[in-house]
This record gives C-alpha cells, sequence and structure tokens, in this order.
C-alpha cells in the first residue's frame, strides 16, 4: 500500500473518531437541554420524583457516608505524617476541613454515586428499551422523557448537594475521630481549627459542585440507558459507558469549577 | 366508497443500506382485524411501528380517519389506541393493576386510585385474571399471564383501535389458542379496528377478517381469511403452506 493512502487512511480514522466525539457530546447537550425542559414544563410526575429521590439520595446514604468517614480519617493521618516533617501538626483539622469540603466530599460523593445511580439507571433504563416498556410508553399517550428521565434528572440534581453536605459532615468527622483517638489533638481544639478555619464560600462551593455532579450523573445514566442498544450486550455497554463517561465529566467539571470559586 | 380507518400509502423506511419497507399500501376498514403475515425480519413490526409514530417513513402517507398522521393527529390517534407488545412491555416497578390502568394514573384522565383499581380488576377479569393478581407484580407472572395484563392494559380505555405485536409468540400452544380467543372476543364485543402482525398461521385462522402478506417490503398479497387457504400467491402459498421452496428464501 502506498505511504500515501496510510496517511489519508490515518488520517481519515482521526476525523472519524472526531466527527463521532462531536456527535456524541451534540446528542447528549441536546438530550440535556430536553430533559430540562421536560422538568420545567407540565405535565408533572411528582410520585415519580419521589421514589427516585428517596433510591438515589436515601439509599445511597451509607456507601457515601462510609466512603466519607474512611477518607476523612485517611486523610487525617496522611496530613498528620507529612506536617510532621514541618513540625505542622497542628494544621491536621483546617486542611482535613479544606480537603474534604472543598475537593474529596463533593468528588467521591460523585463518584461512588456515579457507580450506584448512574449505572443503575442506565440498566433499568437499558432493559426498559430493550423490553419494549419505553416503547409502550409512548403508546400509552405517556412521554418517556417526562415520566421517566426528568424525575431522574431532577431527584439527582438535588438529592446530591443534600448528599454531599453529608458527606461532608462525615469526612470532617472521619478526620475528628482519627485525629483525637490517635494523634492526640484535643476535641475543642479540633472543632474550633476546623470552624475557624472553614468560609461559606467552602460550603457553597461543595453544595454547587455536588448539584453539577448530581446532574452530569442522572442525564448521563438516562441517556445510555435510553439510547441502550438491543439485548443485554446493549445493556452492559449503556451501563458501563453511563459509569465511565459520568466519572470523566464529574472530574472534568470539578476542575472548572475550582477554576470558577477558587482561582482569584 | 368508505373511508378506511387506517390507510398506509407508498410507506418506505430505510435502516442505513437497508430497505425494510419499500413502498407499503395497506387499507384497514372500520371494526376490521387486518393480520399482517411474514417472515422474520420482512419489517411487520417497523410497518406497525411507523403508524405509532415510534419509527419516522422516509416516505409516503398514514392516514387515520381520513386524516394524515403528523405529530399532532398523532397524540389524538394515540388517545383512542391500545397496543399488546410482543414480551407484554408491562412495567417492572408497577404491580398489574398499576399497569392495567396506567392511562387512569397518569394521563389526563385520572381516576381517584380506589376506582382505578376497580376498573383495573374488571379488565383483569375479562381477560380471565383473577382479583388475586392485581398485586402482584409483572416478574412473579407466566408468560401467558403477562399476555393477558398486557391486553388488559389494552384495552383498559375502550379502545377504538388495538395493536397486536406476535401475540402468541412464546406460548404454548393451548395458551396461545386461549390468547387467540381472547382476542377475537374482545374485538368483536368492542367493535375494535384491530392490526395484527404474526407468523403464526393459527393465529391468524382465529383473529383475521382480512390477512396482508409482506414480503420484501411491500404487500405481496391481500384479502379476505377464507381465501388465503386458496390463494394462487406464490408468496402466500409458500408461507401458508410453510415450504422450503419458493419465492421466499429460507435464509435471509
Amino acid at each position: 500500500m502506498p505511504i500515501i493512502t496510510r496517511i489519508l487512511d490515518f488520517l481519515a480514522a482521526i476525523g472519524r473518531a472526531a466527527i463521532g466525539l462531536a456527535r456524541a457530546t451534540g446528542s447528549l447537550a441536546i438530550f440535556a437541554a430536553t430533559a430540562v425542559l421536560n422538568i420545567v414544563l407540565p405535565p408533572y410526575f411528582p410520585s415519580e420524583f419521589g421514589r427516585q429521590l428517596i433510591r438515589m439520595g436515601y439509599f445511597s446514604l451509607p456507601v457515601v457516608g462510609l466512603t466519607a468517614l474512611f477518607t476523612g480519617g485517611a486523610l487525617a493521618l496522611q496530613i498528620y505524617s507529612g506536617g510532621s516533617r514541618f513540625n505542622a501538626e497542628s494544621v491536621v483539622p483546617s486542611i482535613v476541613a479544606i480537603g474534604v469540603v472543598r475537593e474529596l466530599g463533593p468528588v467521591l460523593c460523585g463518584l461512588m454515586v456515579a457507580g450506584r445511580v448512574g449505572a443503575s439507571i442506565a440498566a433499568e433504563l437499558g432493559s426498559m428499551r430493550v423490553t419494549e416498556q419505553i416503547d409502550a410508553l409512548v403508546t400509552l399517550s405517556t412521554s418517556p422523557m417526562k415520566f421517566l428521565v426528568a424525575p431522574r434528572v431532577l431527584a439527582g440534581t438535588l438529592a446530591l448537594p443534600v448528599l454531599t453536605g453529608i458527606a461532608d459532615i462525615i469526612g470532617v468527622l472521619g478526620g475528628y475521630l482519627v485525629g483525637t483517638g490517635r494523634l492526640g489533638i484535643s476535641p475543642g481544639n479540633y472543632i474550633q481549627n476546623t470552624v475557624d478555619f472553614l468560609t461559606a464560600g467552602d460550603i457553597v462551593s461543595s453544595l454547587v459542585k455536588g448539584a453539577v455532579f448530581g446532574f452530569i450523573i442522572s442525564v448521563v445514566g438516562c441517556y445510555q440507558g435510553y439510547r441502550s442498544g438491543r439485548g443485554a450486550q446493549g445493556v452492559a455497554q449503556a451501563t458501563r459507558n453511563a459509569v465511565v463517561t459520568a466519572s470523566i465529566l464529574i472530574l472534568a467539571a470539578n476542575y472548572l469549577l475550582t477554576e470558577v470559586f477558587f482561582s482569584a | 366508497m368508505t373511508t378506511p380507518k387506517i390507510e398506509m400509502r407508498g410507506v418506505a423506511k430505510a435502516f442505513g443500506p437497508k430497505e425494510v419497507l419499500r413502498g407499503v399500501d395497506l387499507r384497514v376498514a372500520k371494526g376490521e382485524s387486518c393480520v399482517v403475515i411474514g417472515g422474520s425480519g420482512t419489517g411487520k413490526s417497523v410497518t406497525l411501528k411507523c403508524i405509532i409514530g415510534l419509527v419516522s417513513p422516509d416516505r409516503g402517507r398514514i392516514e387515520v380517519d381520513g386524516r394524515t398522521l403528523d405529530s399532532r393527529t398523532r397524540q389524538a390517534f394515540l388517545r383512542q389506541f391500545g397496543m399488546l407488545f410482543q414480551g407484554g412491555a408491562l412495567f417492572d416497578s408497577l404491580t398489574v393493576w398499576e399497569n392495567v390502568v396506567f392511562r387512569f394514573r397518569h394521563g389526563a384522565d385520572r381516576l381517584p386510585r380506589g376506582k382505578a383499581r376497580d376498573l383495573a380488576i374488571d379488565k383483569l377479569r375479562r381477560v380471565g385474571l383473577e382479583p388475586g393478581t392485581a398485586d402482584l407484580f409483572p416478574a412473579e407472572l407466566s408468560g401467558g399471564m403477562q399476555k393477558r395484563v398486557g391486553l388488559a392494559r389494552a384495552i383498559a380505555t375502550d379502545p377504538a383501535v388495538i395493536f397486536f405485536d406476535e401475540p402468541t409468540t412464546g406460548l404454548d400452544p393451548i395458551m396461545a389458542d386461549v390468547i387467540n380467543d381472547l382476542i377475537r372476543e374482545i374485538v368483536v364485543e368492542m367493535g375494535a379496528t384491530a392490526m395484527t402482525i404474526t407468523h403464526d398461521m393459527s393465529s391468524v385462522r382465529k383473529i383475521a377478517d382480512r390477512v396482508a402478506m409482506l414480503h420484501q417490503g411491500v404487500i405481496q398479497w391481500s384479502g379476505p381469511v377464507t381465501e388465503i387457504d386458496r390463494s394462487e400467491n406464490p408468496y402466500v402459498h409458500q408461507f401458508v403452506n410453510g415450504l422450503p421452496k419458493g419465492p421466499i428464501a429460507a435464509i435471509r
């Protein structure tokens, strides 16, 4: 094969991938915009919204809480061990608080919920697609975007900030337990340092990140499930794509939001 | 000539390079039970999905009561419509009774919970199911029971048009016969216009007033069910008699 043909084939492959990525991004953006429109415009399905809120929020509490607890504890140990080289053990409470509230709380909460809820949304909607339940909704004069997607996206966007707030508290508690129990910091000092160092901006940024991550997880999960291919393989692929895409988007969005909140 | 309830004119649909429908022409009179037959992969389901709006045809026209179906008229059509899906397509997260009266729990004609449940039990009785099944979930039912629940859901609003997608697929012959009898009874009793797609000839003989044979994306033959065995159309002859030799290739 002539070298020029190989180069052209290589360029064509890059072009195809770029067009595919642009198409997928556009398609996801249109899906997200349609979901938002369907949240705002009637009819509404409050019982479906309530069911999703409990499923996404309440049932995610154990996994989010345990992750935050152990991460806060581990962070306290790491900061103590690293800080002791500079005689800076006293910064443990403040750095645990900043690390958990600004970064680890929202990001870990987002990633854990992406694995638990994003995957479950994609698998559920994917199997509904495969078994024609989504088609059945259309024949029953019910928009699947309104009945399936809008309640999930709204529930995800509202549940994640609450979960993030709880993860922040439990994460700081994890640091407190290790700091006071293992590292000999007095409980009064630990709490005082934490409270003094945290600002309202830290907490607001954490909750905003949570809301954005919740939106990402639910939109990506719904998008992948709704457009799932046929058969078990199609559902499996939708589930995998939902977790991978949501995780990458969460990390990218986290960087952008950190720039917005803390770059100045 | 009276206006047909459903009319398809030159409906074509391709998926990529594959032309599934190449110009389907079909008329279904009001109150008639039309069965579309054809082998697997010949576009029977796509034909139904074009009418419902789940698939957009590339060309051609679909009319209901003489009015072309577009996004607005299709909503009005769907309000007088019921469908039994091949696998039942019952909502896993809802109980049987909530499935049956889904329209009355979530649509514009919302009924109070108690009334809706009573209506669901009436419809379940009509399809031969005990009231005790009302509170079960679809996963707790056998395949035949799921079909019956699907049928109850399809007739819940006393629709003017009912579609049946492979109603007996996956059922044993006795249960298939029961479902066929039920479909025939219900369609006659309600005076509904019915369109069924199947490749099960016992269903065809039980359900159909009129039969249309779809092959290679067009209707190859259409006529009263009483004439199907006498038809000299080579496609119909081969299909009805299940012959391996003929114009329909055994491997498609």
